[in-house]
Protein backbone atom coordinates (compact mmCIF):
# COMPACT_ATOMS: atom_id res chain seq x y z
CA UNK A 1 0.00 0.00 0.00
CA UNK A 2 2.63 2.25 0.87
CA UNK A 3 4.67 2.26 -3.09
CA UNK A 4 0.76 2.82 -3.86
CA UNK A 5 0.34 5.95 -2.33
CA UNK A 6 4.35 6.79 -3.34
CA UNK A 7 3.15 6.10 -6.93
CA UNK A 8 0.06 8.82 -6.13
CA UNK A 9 2.41 11.50 -4.80
CA UNK A 10 5.05 10.60 -6.78
CA UNK A 11 4.49 12.87 -10.00
CA UNK A 12 3.89 16.24 -7.65
CA UNK A 13 6.42 15.32 -5.80
CA UNK A 14 9.00 15.35 -8.95
CA UNK A 15 6.84 18.54 -10.41
CA UNK A 16 6.99 20.29 -6.96
CA UNK A 17 11.06 19.91 -6.42
CA UNK A 18 11.61 21.23 -10.18
CA UNK A 19 9.19 24.19 -8.98
CA UNK A 20 11.48 24.98 -6.06
CA UNK A 21 14.57 24.73 -8.11
CA UNK A 22 13.86 27.04 -10.35
CA UNK A 23 12.22 29.21 -8.23
CA UNK A 24 15.98 29.60 -6.60
CA UNK A 25 17.44 30.25 -10.04
CA UNK A 26 15.35 33.22 -10.85
CA UNK A 27 15.74 34.48 -7.42
CA UNK A 28 19.38 34.59 -8.22
CA UNK A 29 18.19 36.06 -11.80
CA UNK A 30 17.28 39.20 -10.05
CA UNK A 31 19.34 39.28 -7.33
CA UNK A 32 22.02 39.94 -10.23
CA UNK A 33 19.79 42.13 -12.14
CA UNK A 34 22.75 45.08 -11.57
CA UNK A 35 25.81 43.08 -12.05
CA UNK A 36 27.67 43.57 -14.81
CA UNK A 37 28.15 40.89 -17.62
CA UNK A 38 25.94 38.48 -15.64
CA UNK A 39 23.73 36.08 -18.10
CA UNK A 40 20.00 35.57 -16.98
CA UNK A 41 19.38 31.47 -16.74
CA UNK A 42 16.48 29.50 -16.81
CA UNK A 43 15.32 25.64 -17.06
CA UNK A 44 13.03 24.18 -19.79
CA UNK A 45 10.23 22.80 -16.89
CA UNK A 46 8.41 20.56 -19.45
CA UNK A 47 11.49 18.94 -20.37
CA UNK A 48 13.05 18.75 -17.03
CA UNK A 49 9.34 17.32 -15.90
CA UNK A 50 9.31 14.80 -18.42
CA UNK A 51 13.28 13.55 -17.50
CA UNK A 52 12.49 13.21 -14.09
CA UNK A 53 9.74 11.67 -14.55
CA UNK A 54 11.18 8.98 -16.87
CA UNK A 55 13.69 8.92 -14.21
CA UNK A 56 16.59 10.64 -16.34
CA UNK A 57 18.91 13.20 -14.48
CA UNK A 58 19.35 16.33 -16.21
CA UNK A 59 22.49 16.91 -15.52
CA UNK A 60 24.09 13.88 -18.44
CA UNK A 61 27.32 12.61 -18.32
CA UNK A 62 29.25 11.95 -14.97
CA UNK A 63 32.99 11.25 -14.78
CA UNK A 64 32.94 7.27 -13.12
CA UNK A 65 35.04 7.48 -9.82
CA UNK A 66 37.74 4.42 -9.31
CA UNK A 67 39.18 6.00 -6.40
CA UNK A 68 38.26 8.01 -3.21
CA UNK A 69 40.56 10.42 -3.59
CA UNK A 70 39.30 11.35 -7.40
CA UNK A 71 37.11 14.59 -7.79
CA UNK A 72 33.22 14.42 -9.16
CA UNK A 73 32.83 16.26 -11.65
CA UNK A 74 30.00 16.51 -13.97
CA UNK A 75 26.94 15.77 -12.84
CA UNK A 76 25.77 17.86 -9.53
CA UNK A 77 24.56 20.98 -11.17
CA UNK A 78 21.14 20.32 -9.97
CA UNK A 79 17.91 18.64 -11.49
CA UNK A 80 18.25 20.11 -14.95
CA UNK A 81 20.42 21.63 -17.11
CA UNK A 82 20.60 25.18 -17.36
CA UNK A 83 19.87 27.11 -20.17
CA UNK A 84 20.56 30.49 -20.88
CA UNK A 85 17.87 33.03 -21.46
CA UNK A 86 17.33 34.82 -25.08
CA UNK A 87 18.06 38.34 -24.65
CA UNK A 88 14.91 40.86 -25.89
CA UNK A 89 17.47 44.59 -25.19
CA UNK A 90 21.21 44.39 -25.28
CA UNK A 91 22.26 46.22 -22.48
CA UNK A 92 25.83 48.39 -22.27
CA UNK A 93 27.37 46.11 -19.72
CA UNK A 94 26.43 42.59 -21.01
CA UNK A 95 23.58 41.71 -18.40
CA UNK A 96 20.85 40.45 -19.93
CA UNK A 97 18.32 40.22 -17.09
CA UNK A 98 14.86 41.59 -18.39
CA UNK A 99 13.23 42.60 -15.01
CA UNK A 100 10.02 42.16 -16.41
CA UNK A 101 10.37 39.04 -17.48
CA UNK A 102 11.96 37.74 -14.32
CA UNK A 103 9.55 39.10 -12.19
CA UNK A 104 6.77 37.62 -14.29
CA UNK A 105 8.02 34.16 -14.42
CA UNK A 106 9.04 34.55 -10.80
CA UNK A 107 5.20 35.26 -9.69
CA UNK A 108 3.92 32.16 -12.49
CA UNK A 109 6.64 30.06 -11.19
CA UNK A 110 5.25 30.73 -7.25
CA UNK A 111 1.39 30.14 -8.16
CA UNK A 112 2.54 27.15 -9.92
CA UNK A 113 4.41 25.68 -6.84
CA UNK A 114 1.00 27.03 -5.13
CA UNK A 115 -1.03 24.52 -7.31
CA UNK A 116 1.14 21.50 -6.56
CA UNK A 117 0.93 21.68 -3.11
CA UNK A 118 -2.78 21.89 -3.37
CA UNK A 119 -3.00 18.80 -5.61
CA UNK A 120 -0.72 17.18 -2.88
CA UNK A 121 -3.45 18.34 -0.07
CA UNK A 122 -6.24 17.10 -2.13
CA UNK A 123 -4.80 13.91 -2.93
CA UNK A 124 -4.08 13.22 0.52
CA UNK A 125 -7.37 14.60 1.77
CA UNK A 126 -8.88 11.54 -0.99
CA UNK A 127 -7.56 8.77 0.35
CA UNK A 128 -8.24 10.41 4.82
CA UNK A 129 -11.79 9.95 3.04
CA UNK A 130 -11.40 6.40 1.59
CA UNK A 131 -10.16 5.17 4.72
CA UNK A 132 -12.22 6.79 7.07
CA UNK A 133 -15.28 6.01 4.91
CA UNK A 134 -17.73 8.10 6.20
CA UNK B 1 15.25 22.00 0.11
CA UNK B 2 16.02 24.76 -2.71
CA UNK B 3 13.32 27.37 -1.61
CA UNK B 4 15.69 27.66 1.46
CA UNK B 5 18.73 29.18 -0.71
CA UNK B 6 16.14 31.68 -2.49
CA UNK B 7 16.71 33.43 1.35
CA UNK B 8 20.20 33.27 0.69
CA UNK B 9 19.98 34.56 -2.73
CA UNK B 10 17.51 37.44 -2.19
CA UNK B 11 19.49 37.87 0.91
CA UNK B 12 22.94 38.55 -0.56
CA UNK B 13 21.34 40.88 -3.14
CA UNK B 14 19.88 43.01 -0.11
CA UNK B 15 23.23 43.40 1.09
CA UNK B 16 24.75 44.13 -2.22
CA UNK B 17 22.15 46.67 -2.66
CA UNK B 18 22.78 48.35 0.87
CA UNK B 19 26.16 48.86 0.10
CA UNK B 20 25.21 50.46 -3.25
CA UNK B 21 23.09 52.50 -1.23
CA UNK B 22 25.94 53.58 1.34
CA UNK B 23 28.62 54.59 -1.35
CA UNK B 24 25.75 56.58 -2.86
CA UNK B 25 25.01 58.23 0.70
CA UNK B 26 28.54 58.74 1.06
CA UNK B 27 28.92 60.09 -2.31
CA UNK B 28 26.20 62.91 -2.04
CA UNK B 29 27.38 63.73 1.59
CA UNK B 30 30.73 64.55 0.05
CA UNK B 31 29.51 66.35 -2.85
CA UNK B 32 30.79 69.34 -1.57
CA UNK B 33 34.01 68.20 0.81
CA UNK B 34 36.99 70.03 -0.51
CA UNK B 35 39.36 68.43 1.49
CA UNK B 36 39.17 64.52 2.26
CA UNK B 37 41.37 63.03 5.32
CA UNK B 38 44.18 62.60 2.79
CA UNK B 39 44.43 67.09 1.98
CA UNK B 40 42.99 65.89 -1.43
CA UNK B 41 39.44 66.44 -2.75
CA UNK B 42 36.89 63.43 -1.84
CA UNK B 43 36.54 61.21 -4.77
CA UNK B 44 32.89 59.26 -5.99
CA UNK B 45 32.94 55.90 -4.88
CA UNK B 46 31.23 53.03 -6.79
CA UNK B 47 30.62 49.97 -5.78
CA UNK B 48 31.24 46.72 -8.51
CA UNK B 49 28.47 43.80 -7.94
CA UNK B 50 29.56 40.26 -9.07
CA UNK B 51 27.72 37.07 -9.57
CA UNK B 52 28.60 34.44 -6.55
CA UNK B 53 27.83 30.76 -6.71
CA UNK B 54 25.50 30.10 -3.97
CA UNK B 55 24.12 26.54 -2.65
CA UNK B 56 25.27 23.37 -5.46
CA UNK B 57 26.03 26.15 -7.72
CA UNK B 58 22.85 25.78 -9.70
CA UNK B 59 21.67 29.91 -8.69
CA UNK B 60 23.89 32.77 -8.60
CA UNK B 61 23.66 35.02 -5.45
CA UNK B 62 25.84 38.46 -5.85
CA UNK B 63 28.38 40.40 -4.02
CA UNK B 64 30.25 43.04 -4.10
CA UNK B 65 33.49 42.97 -5.62
CA UNK B 66 34.81 45.76 -4.53
CA UNK B 67 34.63 49.70 -3.90
CA UNK B 68 36.64 51.92 -6.60
CA UNK B 69 37.18 55.14 -7.00
CA UNK B 70 35.70 57.56 -9.90
CA UNK B 71 38.73 58.25 -11.97
CA UNK B 72 37.51 61.55 -13.71
CA UNK B 73 39.04 64.44 -12.94
CA UNK B 74 37.73 66.84 -9.81
CA UNK B 75 35.71 69.81 -10.60
CA UNK B 76 37.07 73.31 -10.77
CA UNK B 77 35.35 76.01 -9.52
CA UNK B 78 36.92 79.49 -9.51
CA UNK B 79 37.13 80.69 -6.03
CA UNK B 80 39.71 82.52 -5.32
CA UNK B 81 39.16 83.62 -2.13
CA UNK B 82 39.52 80.11 -0.52
CA UNK B 83 42.21 78.92 1.60
CA UNK B 84 42.50 75.63 -1.03
CA UNK B 85 42.51 77.66 -4.18
CA UNK B 86 45.49 77.51 -6.69
CA UNK B 87 47.90 79.71 -8.23
CA UNK B 88 45.19 80.56 -10.76
CA UNK B 89 42.28 81.29 -7.98
CA UNK B 90 40.97 77.50 -8.73
CA UNK B 91 39.46 74.96 -5.94
CA UNK B 92 39.58 71.41 -7.06
CA UNK B 93 36.01 69.77 -5.71
CA UNK B 94 35.09 66.42 -5.62
CA UNK B 95 33.76 64.73 -9.03
CA UNK B 96 30.35 63.64 -7.51
CA UNK B 97 27.68 63.77 -9.81
CA UNK B 98 24.40 64.37 -8.41
CA UNK B 99 22.62 63.18 -11.10
CA UNK B 100 24.02 60.09 -11.16
CA UNK B 101 24.12 59.40 -8.00
CA UNK B 102 20.35 60.04 -7.62
CA UNK B 103 19.55 57.70 -10.77
CA UNK B 104 22.12 55.20 -8.75
CA UNK B 105 19.97 55.77 -5.43
CA UNK B 106 16.40 54.94 -7.45
CA UNK B 107 18.04 51.82 -9.35
CA UNK B 108 19.63 51.01 -5.62
CA UNK B 109 16.12 51.02 -3.51
CA UNK B 110 14.22 49.92 -6.62
CA UNK B 111 16.00 46.31 -6.62
CA UNK B 112 16.16 46.21 -2.54
CA UNK B 113 12.14 46.27 -3.01
CA UNK B 114 12.12 43.58 -5.40
CA UNK B 115 14.65 41.18 -3.45
CA UNK B 116 12.65 41.98 0.10
CA UNK B 117 9.26 40.90 -2.01
CA UNK B 118 11.12 37.68 -3.50
CA UNK B 119 12.23 36.97 0.16
CA UNK B 120 8.16 37.02 1.28
CA UNK B 121 7.46 35.18 -1.85
CA UNK B 122 9.18 32.03 -0.54
CA UNK B 123 7.90 32.76 2.56
CA UNK B 124 4.22 32.18 1.60
CA UNK B 125 6.01 29.29 -0.38
CA UNK B 126 7.65 27.61 2.70
CA UNK B 127 4.23 27.96 5.16
CA UNK B 128 2.08 26.90 2.04
CA UNK B 129 4.49 23.81 1.98
CA UNK B 130 4.32 23.32 5.91
CA UNK B 131 0.52 23.32 5.32
CA UNK B 132 0.78 20.06 3.30
CA UNK B 133 -1.77 17.58 4.52
CA UNK B 134 -3.87 19.48 6.69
Amino acid sequence: MASKIDNLLAFHHQALSLRAHRQQVLAGNIANSDTPNYKARDIDFASALKNAVAGRSGEGVALARTSDRHISAGAGGGPAPLLYRKETQASVDGNTVNMDVERSQFAENAIFYEAGVSFISGKLKTLMSAVQGQ
Amino acid sequence: MSVFNVFHIAGSALTAQSARLNAVASNMANADSVAGPDGKPYRAKQVVFEATAMGGGAAQGVRVRQVVEDASPPRMVYDPRSPSADAQGYVAMPNVNPVEEMVNMISASRSYQTNADVMNTAKTLLLRTLQIGQ
